[in-house]
């Protein structure tokens, strides 16, 4: 199978990758996809206010799902939460020319946005009632 | 040094130079018609394909008559079993294999299955093998045909051939054995090991492609089986079609290479692939080896690097040529069978790798190819969540995943 060119140089180059804190109130935490079928990423963000200031990854998966995870994260630094929350797996897909085959690794990308601001939500939620 | 480095050779070989020039001379001056019984041209082709038969037969201990011509193992597969199951199912109408047999041999029991027949699929132990005990296990006064490889394709495990071939014999059940992977890599004796039927294929061995054997046995007891391919009658009724000269010469050139070079090979590329074991063993933690450390091919590698998917890492060498039993790099969505069929967890089948050793592999190649999975590995693991949670001292398996598909 061939690759497009994009998701070489994100396979190859990959940003942001690391972790951040995940007990720190201002860090949200997305973990999804299963090992038993090939793909599990992990999305954090940091927050202040309610723009995200920092975004880090790590991906267990193909190529595609790599550079999927690291592309979310370059988009989604700077955006505000609800900005991030409307990003969608077919951006994705378009800009990663990414195969039928490989779409799966768009959703978990999108996914993985979507559990990273749910968790920092309801930290932040928490963090108001204490 | 050619990049990238070829190391699939369990898929399939170069042809060697060899058997290319013996080839050479049956395309366009003895070209004749192996069956043309009136001139030369014919007799020509004859002896040609004689000679074949004969250095083909030596390999595998069997005698030249009891080699039928195919077009590769798959066809072989099909004529043996279901060429059996249709001759004897008078007799009875339950046939033996395993779970971890070639998608060949799979199919072909589902197919069976389908015209009424009943099939035990034996699951493999954790190593890849068989038990003669588990095949007296499922034998059944009803049972006519046991199907077991003698080398599996993706770990290299070497099934108890003799003793299952004993078995079979004391019992009356015929014995097939798929041994497209073993010959030429370790000795095969279908006389010694009480082989029924046996296939071969020419790109296995450093033969051309599409060219293979069924080897059918003459006494003791004798085999006899409904052709899957009606016609001329050719191949003593078992394979009607005019024969493919130049490939016959070829396989047999590739057999008679397999058989004299056969020890110093398997002693060089097991040596070469041990060197490999160390290396990736020595210099990565988290690593499994797939397969039988004992009963195993001399040129086969199978590994699991735990926390690392296949195809990514494959992509990591690109440099190298191997095959992954990761569900990405192949067209099912389901990882290797082979791997689920040993119990092998499907987040290790995911992360695995098959290097082959070849005739021409040299240690420099080696090395190379050790090098650059380890640094892929060492560099994919900085990626992924579950060597961090690994280091972390949560064991993955024991994380409650929420997962899509
Ligand atoms: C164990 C085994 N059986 C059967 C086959 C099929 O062989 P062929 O390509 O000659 O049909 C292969 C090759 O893929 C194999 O490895």
């Amino acid at each position: 199978m061939a690759y497009s060119k994009k998701v070489i140089d994100h396979y190859q180059n990959p940003r942001n990758v690391g972790s951040l804190d995940k007990s720190a109130p201002t860090v949200g935490t997305g973990v999804v996809g299963a090992p038993e079928c090939g793909d599990v990423m992990k999305l954090q963000i940091q927050v202040e206010g309610d723009r995200i200031v920092d975004a880090k990854f790590k991906t267990f998966g193909c190529g595609s799902a790599i550079a999927s995870s690291s592309l979310a994260t370059e988009w989604i630094k700077g955006k505000t939460l609800d900005e991030a929350l409307a990003i969608q797996n077919t951006q994705i897909v378009e800009e990663l020319s990414l195969p039928p085959v490989k779409i799966h690794c768009s959703v978990l990308a999108e996914d993985a946005i979507k559990a990273a601001v749910h968790d920092y939500k309801t930290k932040q939620a928490l963090e108001a009632k204490s | 040094m050619k990049l990238p480095i070829y190391m699939d050779y369990q898929a399939t070989t170069p042809c060697d130079p060899r058997v290319v020039e013996a080839m050479l001379p049956y395309f366009s001056e003895s070209f004749g018609n192996a069956a043309s019984r009136n001139h030369r041209y014919g007799w020509e082709a004859e002896a040609a394909v004689e000679q074949a038969r004969e250095r083909i037969a030596a390999l595998i201990g069997a005698h030249p008559k009891e080699i039928v011509f195919t077009s590769g193992s798959t066809e072989s597969i099909n004529l043996a079993l279901k060429g059996a199951a249709q001759m004897y199912a008078e007799k009875g109408r339950h046939i033996v294999t395993c779970q971890s047999e070639h998608k060949a041999v799979l199919d072909v029991a589902k197919h069976l299955e389908m015209q009424g027949f009943e099939v035990t699929y034996l699951q493999p132990d954790t190593t890849g093998r068989v038990s003669a005990e588990a095949v007296a296990a499922a034998l059944r006064p009803d049972t006519i045909l046991v199907a077991l490889m003698w080398a599996n394709n993706e770990v290299g495990t070497l099934n108890p051939v003799r003793e299952i071939g004993e078995l079979c014999h004391a019992k009356g059940v015929l014995f097939f054995t798929d041994a497209t992977q073993a010959a030429g890599k370790i000795p095969v004796d279908v006389e010694a090991d009480h082989v029924d039927m046996a296939c071969l294929s020419g790109h296995k061995l450093y033969g051309p492609k599409g060219i293979g054997i069924l080897y059918v046995r003459r006494k003791n007891p004798r085999v006899r089986l409904v052709a899957q391919m009606d016609g001329g009658g050719h191949e003593r009724g078992m394979r009607s079609g005019t024969l493919n000269v130049p490939s016959i010469v070829g396989l047999g050139k590739a057999c008679e290479l397999a058989r004299l070079e056969l020890p110093e090979e398997s002693a060089r590329t097991a040596a070469l692939r041990d060197h490999l074991e160390r290396r990736i063993f020595g210099e990565l933690d988290f690593v499994y080896l797939n397969g039988n450390r004992e009963h195993r091919l001399p040129n086969n590698l199978n590994v699991s690097f735990a926390y690392v998917e296949g195809e990514s890492l494959i992509m990591g060498f690109a440099d190298v040529a191997v095959s992954s039993g990761s569900a990405c790099t192949s067209a099912s969505l389901e990882p290797s069978h082979v791997l689920r069929a040993m119990a092998v967890g499907e987040d290790l089948a995911h992360s695995s790798i098959r290097f082959g050793i070849g005739r021409s592999t040299t240690r420099e190649e080696v090395d190379f190819a050790a090098t650059q999975v380890i640094a892929a590995v060492k560099r994919l693991r900085e990626l992924s969540p579950l060597y961090e949670m690994a280091l972390e001292g949560i064991d993955p398996k024991t994380v409650n995943w929420q997962a899509h598909h």
